[in-house]
């Protein structure tokens, strides 16, 4: 990526920041600037006139929702964020959304205001279990038929708890509770001479635990 | 004679069906020939990439890339590449970056030709299928050439590509450029003008500019609709901004006019790599830091340091500073894209994957609606559609 690019769009997305925070900085909790990107995080409640107001002013007109996907942060008292991306083909500008929902909780469905929103909506259901209020259609899509959790949560465990084989006996697909040959192993190959604090990691490296038992 | 019952009937179509490429399982309302509702059902080939990404470190997860549209593995390593490279910040060699360009054209070229292919094939052509494969297959040693490996490439990776180009690889990529453009005009010979061809896609599941941006519509299938989109040209990435290209536009939105962009989009392909190839310079394919790419196999004979790189790189891998990063690419399907967050440490915290294919099968009720059965494989053709995307 050319840095005289990444430049003028930092310029035009900070442009865009002051913009929003003047016509609807009611709306929005935080407008921040990752980099050269836009992240806006608004409350639930608001953001279908967010949407609204992202699509159809002069200077957004983000007529493209391009994609919506959640994030699990467990340690945190609402756990998941709902995020949107948004894209502008007339300004060339691209603006993130993030809703923070409680586990349980639900955010407003954007259907009726992006066709688009209905699979990735269900995605994040499927997902993480966020529920979207007033969505047509909000069935599991990407998981099997009767499929039981929620994958993508962090304390999902990555092997899953069902299996399925053809039984030939049976002459039929059976489900069987996951049976490892090996315990799964969770290698992180972190070095423990970096310390916890330089590389700001939220517990102890393996081996520091020993490190400061001695001491 | 007893009266004739007009009754409404439910089909399934798939999950394993030669039209719907891949494992897509569809649920029909028909009234007679005619579909009423179409609610495909997805997730046949899910493989949880997302969740194992998170398992894996940057590195690591640049194979599972190559498996998502295993048509066009390499535009996808670009885009994780592209993402984790922004969040090092760190800004990759010249001649890696013409490589990478090459190859990711040179993929929509493949791309390009299985699909049209396919695509002719299941409205009833068989030769170009034949034909093509024969291209196709060259430009599948060209990825040999260069990885080692036909389809799943592993070449683009963080910081640069895996190797160098191997010797007489310019000379023969010229050649089957070529190759291409005589495929393009015998193709297009037996198709464009083709009536059968046409009788099957003119007018066939037709979206307008407005409706594709709301369905979420990106790269060709946006771009038949009328709107010159294209990432390259609007948020150039890597050395596009250099190259001289255009951008082909569609006036319908049908189905006959995603198969003349697409076709279009090849020729301009054959002339980005052909620019590739004569801009291209000498140097260094990887960034010098043997902290994020692995150092020569001859240094790590005499010196320690290189070793310990080595085997912390391929053991820990390299840390990435926390941080969240949306980057998109144009792949041949549209746009892709990965929302990393790094936490810090040597694994993505998450790691999600932007799929076009998702946004254009969504839309397969708006477009097969009021058409016959028989549309329906146009449709899913000229769609573009991959499960190991879709799925992922």
């Amino acid at each position: 990526m050319t840095d005289e690019f990444a430049e003028s769009r930092r310029a035009a997305h900070s442009e865009l920041a002051d913009h929003i925070e003047a016509l609807a900085g009611d709306h929005c909790t935080r407008i921040e600037m990752l980099g050269d990107e836009l992240v806006v995080t608004v409350p639930a409640a608001s953001i279908l006139q967010m949407l609204m107001f992202l699509r159809d002013d002069g200077a957004c007109l983000f007529k493209q929702l391009v994609d919506i996907c959640g994030v699990d942060w467990p340690e945190r008292e609402k756990r998941f964020d709902v995020v949107y991306n948004l894209l502008s083909l007339r300004h060339n500008l691209r603006v993130r959304l993030k809703v923070e929902v409680a586990e349980g909780g639900s955010v407003p469905s954007v259907v009726e205001v992006f066709s688009t929103a209905g699979w990735c909506e269900r995605e994040t259901y499927d997902m993480y279990g966020v529920r979207f209020d007033g969505h047509p259609d909000l069935r599991r899509i990407l998981t099997d038929y009767g499929f039981e959790g929620y994958p993508l949560r962090k304390d999902f465990p990555l092997t899953g708890f069902v299996e399925v084989r053809y039984d030939d006996t049976q002459k039929r697909v059976v489900y069987e509770p996951v049976k490892l040959t090996q315990e799964f192993r969770n290698f992180d190959a972190m070095s423990p001479w970096h310390g916890p604090d330089l590389m700001r990691v939220r517990e102890a490296l393996p081996g520091d635990e020993k490190a400061e038992k001695k001491g | 004679m007893a009266d004739i019952r007009n009754e409404n009937f439910t089909i399934n179509f798939g999950p394993q069906h030669p039209a719907a490429h891949g494992v897509l399982r569809l649920i029909l309302d028909m009234s007679g020939e005619v579909i009423d509702r179409a609610d495909p059902h997805i997730g046949l080939l899910h493989r949880g990439t997302e969740k194992l990404i998170e398992y894996k470190t940057y590195m690591q997860a640049v194979p599972y890339f190559d498996r998502l549209d295993y048509v066009s593995p390499m535009n996808q390593e670009h885009c994780f590449s592209l993402a984790v490279e922004k969040l090092l910040g760190i800004a990759v060699p010249i001649r890696a970056q013409y490589i990478r360009v090459m190859f990711c054209e040179i993929t929509r070229i493949l791309n390009h030709i299985l699909n049209i292919t396919a695509y002719a094939l299941d409205v009833g052509a068989m030769t170009p299928i034949l034909w093509g494969f024969e291209v196709r297959e060259r430009g599948m040693e060209l990825y040999e050439q260069a990885s080692g490996a036909r389809l799943h490439a592993n070449y683009v990776r963080p910081g640069g590509v895996a190797v160098d180009l191997p010797p007489g690889f310019i000379e023969r990529t010229a050649i089957w450029c070529d190759e291409v453009m005589t495929f393009i005009v015998d193709m297009e010979r037996i198709l464009s003008g083709n009536r059968i061809f046409r009788q099957r896609t003119v007018d066939i599941g037709v979206i307008t500019a407005d409706e594709a941006l709301d369905w979420g519509f990106t790269g060709p299938c946006l771009r038949a609709s009328g709107l010159a989109w294209d990432l390259r040209k609007a948020q150039p990435y890597e050395v596009y901004a250099d190259l001289d290209f255009d951008i082909p536009v569609g006036k319908n939105g049908d189905c006959f006019d995603r198969y003349l962009v697409r076709v279009e989009e090849m020729r301009q392909s054959v002339k980005l790599v052909r620019q590739c190839l004569q801009k291209m310079p000498e140097g260094p394919v990887r960034v010098d830091n043997h902290k994020i790419t692995p150092p020569p196999r001859a240094l790590m004979k005499q010196s320690m340091e290189a070793l310990i790189h080595h085997f912390k790189l391929f053991s820990e891998g390299y840390h990435v500073p926390e941080g969240e990063t949306y980057t998109a690419v144009e792949t041949p399907k549209g746009e892709f894209a990965v929302y990393l967050i790094a936490d810090g440490t040597n694994r993505p915290y998450r790691c999600h994957i932007r799929a076009p294919g998702f946004a254009h099968l969504q839309a397969m009720d708006k477009l097969a609606r009021g058409h016959m059965l028989a549309d329906l494989t146009a449709i899913i053709g000229s769609l573009d559609i991959v499960f190991g995307e879709i799925d992922r």
